[in-house]
């Protein structure tokens, strides 16, 4: 590549970044960015940011030099297949939370994978509702006090890359924000794969999990998403019960074959020039 | 291959020429959910946007119908939805988020007996006030309600019109009985159908919300970098969450740009007015009882006026105010249990008696006959 990155270059210059200190969306901004950065694109004029409701929803909205729809709470990814469908050539990637695409919005990307919509949604894991205070998520672990589970958290994680598989995408990945290059180069595989691609990041939330649930800094937290993580090997080999809380890394599916766009355009074609 | 529907006289169902207006109009996308008795629309816009160049969709539910209408008017498309009841309560938030982020694009509410499920296949008017109130905040909303098979065409098209002009989303308030029902309609020739677009803005511009005058709409991927959100903001759209300067003149902006044109948007049929005894106001099915009305009182000796809503919202009130002046009383028949009678009682504000008829389910209409024993009974 011609120059070195520079993050700034895709930001809009008037505004700074509104994340807490040790925030995992400054770091999957920068992963993201970086993705861009290799894979060739000197801007993001021909991307299309969708978001909903939560901090990792402000990752593009506005702070990225792109266009940015930032929408109501659950709801990107039915804005991203309108943006998707009218303009097949545009890049367009969904940035949201766990609260936003494993919660209140998780029937849009269960049918956005079946349906094969080629865009990437990056899924900020942070396993609590942080944005309103810290209270339980879809994805926070069993047995975690939050504000809204002070006696421990009753139920179970919800496994969203499996579930995201299972459900037909193309391009299905987790990892941590202590997985930094790892998670730079799935999002470039994202980012080039024909089809449905899911990247989950699991990201530290000090302010309003990680002190909770015992952590002093955020450093502590990185270091217990690193002794946490069992790559998809390892866990193929332990048990259900030793899986419980863990997280479990990897490229879990990269497979190609035709994309929603591709089925209504081949289909369509001959009706008329299409869009 | 079937193009835009040539000009000609037509027997039509309503929903049929709902959709044929909607793609006149330059509609190209539709993103829509079942349901009864709004299902036909779009069942007609799959088979027929293919064959003008444009998409539809089948949504997982309603809020994402309105999501993929939100994201596909951003690509500079002309797109609507069209649900009833049920669907249209879910679909409020993001009818809100239309307001506040000036996305054009048309909501057809085919209106069905409620609360809740009700009765699916049958006519009620019960959505008036959701139509005028539904989303959160404050607002200004454009709702049409047409009364015939011509007019689920006609206003169709004026929909999309004004979406376009004002940058707002806007609701075809149909019912069930004007949708099911079919009747001839003309369809103009094309140089006699008013079309408006949106205003695009210049390459150098970059404020894109709360105008004064409507401010000009980019489309993603032409280059603008343009920044929407549903969050308070500025003109260039980025985020002020605390400031009452800022969000006060943004809703007084999203208020203002509709009832500052009220005159522009206000549409109604008078008649009688001037020298009628009993005034009439209603819209929708309900109002194709009021020709006949004015033949029946006719025979009673009474002389009765109308004003029938072709716009409920912006409601016309100086037209109602002017009929009740010369009236012994005001009609308000309606197919809900008194929405439309609160708001005509505000403007005739005392001039004369306003009463109410009303009904609901069943698929009961409001009879000529019955309005007229209501006029005899109150004149007594």
């Amino acid at each position: 590549m011609a120059e070195p990155f520079n993050m700034k270059r895709y930001l809009r210059p008037e505004l700074s970044l509104p994340f807490c200190v040790g925030c995992g969306c400054v770091n999957v901004m920068s992963s993201f960015l970086k993705a861009v950065h290799e894979l060739g694109h000197a801007d993001l004029n021909k991307f299309v940011l969708c978001s909903g409701i939560g901090c990792s929803a402000w990752i593009p909205s506005p702070y990225i030099m792109a266009d940015s729809i930032h929408v109501t709470h659950g709801r990107s990814i039915p804005v991203a297949l309108g943006v998707k469908l009218m303009r097949p050539d545009l890049n367009v990637v969904v940035f949201g939370g766990d609260g936003d695409l494993a919660g209140i919005g998780l029937s849009h990307l269960i049918h956005a994978a079946r349906r094969n919509l080629d865009i990437t949604v990056i899924m900020v894991n942070n396993m609590i509702y942080g944005m309103t205070g810290g209270q339980v998520a879809p994805t926070t672990p069993h047995g975690a006090k939050t504000a809204t589970t002070p006696y421990g958290n009753f139920e179970y994680p919800l496994d969203t890359a499996r579930l995201v598989v299972t459900a037909g995408a193309s391009y299905v990945a987790r990892w941590t924000t202590a997985h930094s290059e790892q998670l730079k180069e799935a999002m470039k595989k994202a980012l080039t794969t024909r089809g449905f691609a899911f990247i989950e990041a699991a990201s530290p939330c000090l302010t309003a999990f990680g002190r909770r649930v015992g952590f002093k800094n955020v450093s502590e937290m990185l270091r217990w998403f690193l002794d946490n993580s069992l790559s998809l090997e390892q866990a193929s080999k332990v048990t259900e019960k030793e899986r419980l809380n863990k997280i479990i890394v990897g490229e879990y599916v990269s497979r190609e074959f035709p994309t929603l766009t591709d089925n209504i355009y081949q289909t369509l074609k001959g009706t008329e020039k299409i869009a | 291959m079937a193009k835009t529907v040539l000009p000609g006289t037509y027997f039509w169902q309503g929903n049929e020429a709902c959709s044929e207006g909607a793609i006149v109009a330059g509609c190209r996308f539709f993103a829509g959910y079942p349901i009864t008795p709004a299902s036909e629309i779009a069942e007609h816009m799959a088979l027929r946007l293919p064959q003008v160049g444009g998409l539809f969709v089948q949504m997982e539910d309603e809020m994402a119908s309105l999501g993929a209408v939100i994201g596909a008017s951003w690509t500079g498309a002309k797109a609507m939805t069209a649900t009833s009841g049920p669907g249209f309560s879910l679909m409020q938030e993001l009818i809100g988020y239309a307001f506040m982020t000036e996305t054009p694009l048309i909501i057809v509410d085919v209106q069905r007996a409620g609360p809740s499920t009700g009765q699916s296949t049958k006519s009620g008017q019960g959505d008036l006030m959701q139509a005028r109130w539904g989303p959160h905040g404050d607002y200004a909303s454009i709702v049409l309600a047409p009364n015939s098979v011509q007019e689920m065409f006609d206003f169709t098209i004026r929909a999309f019109n004004l979406a376009e002009a004002f940058r707002t989303p806007v609701v075809v308030l149909s019912d069930e009985v004007i949708a099911h029902m079919h009747e001839s309609l003309v369809v103009p020739p094309p140089e006699q159908i008013e079309i408006v677009n949106r205003k695009k803005p210049s390459p150098n511009d970059r404020k894109f919300f709360m105008l004064d005058d409507v401010a000009p709409m980019p489309s993603v991927g032409e280059g603008f970098n343009v920044a929407v959100t549903g969050s308070t903001h500025d003109e260039a759209g980025s985020r002020f969450t605390s400031s009452h300067i800022v969000h006060q003149f943004l809703v007084k902006t999203l208020v203002g740009k509709i009832m500052d044109h009220v005159d522009k948007i206000v549409d109604f049929e008078a008649y009688n007015i001037e020298n009628c005894d009993v005034g009439m106001v209603s819209f929708g099915c309900t109002s194709r009882a009021f020709p006949e009305t004015v033949e029946l009182a006719k025979e009673k000796g009474i002389n009765v006026g109308f004003v029938r809503l072709k716009t409920v919202w912006p409601f016309p009130e100086e037209i109602v105010k002017e009929m009740a002046q010369n009236t012994k009383m005001v009609l308000v028949p309606e197919l809900n249990m008194r929405q439309l009678f609160y708001e005509v009682d505000r403007a005739v504000h005392g001039a004369a008696p306003v009463i109410p008829i009303n009904k609901v389910g069943g698929g009961e209409m409001i009879s000529p006959e019955e309005i007229v024993a209501e006029i005899l009974r109150s004149t007594k």
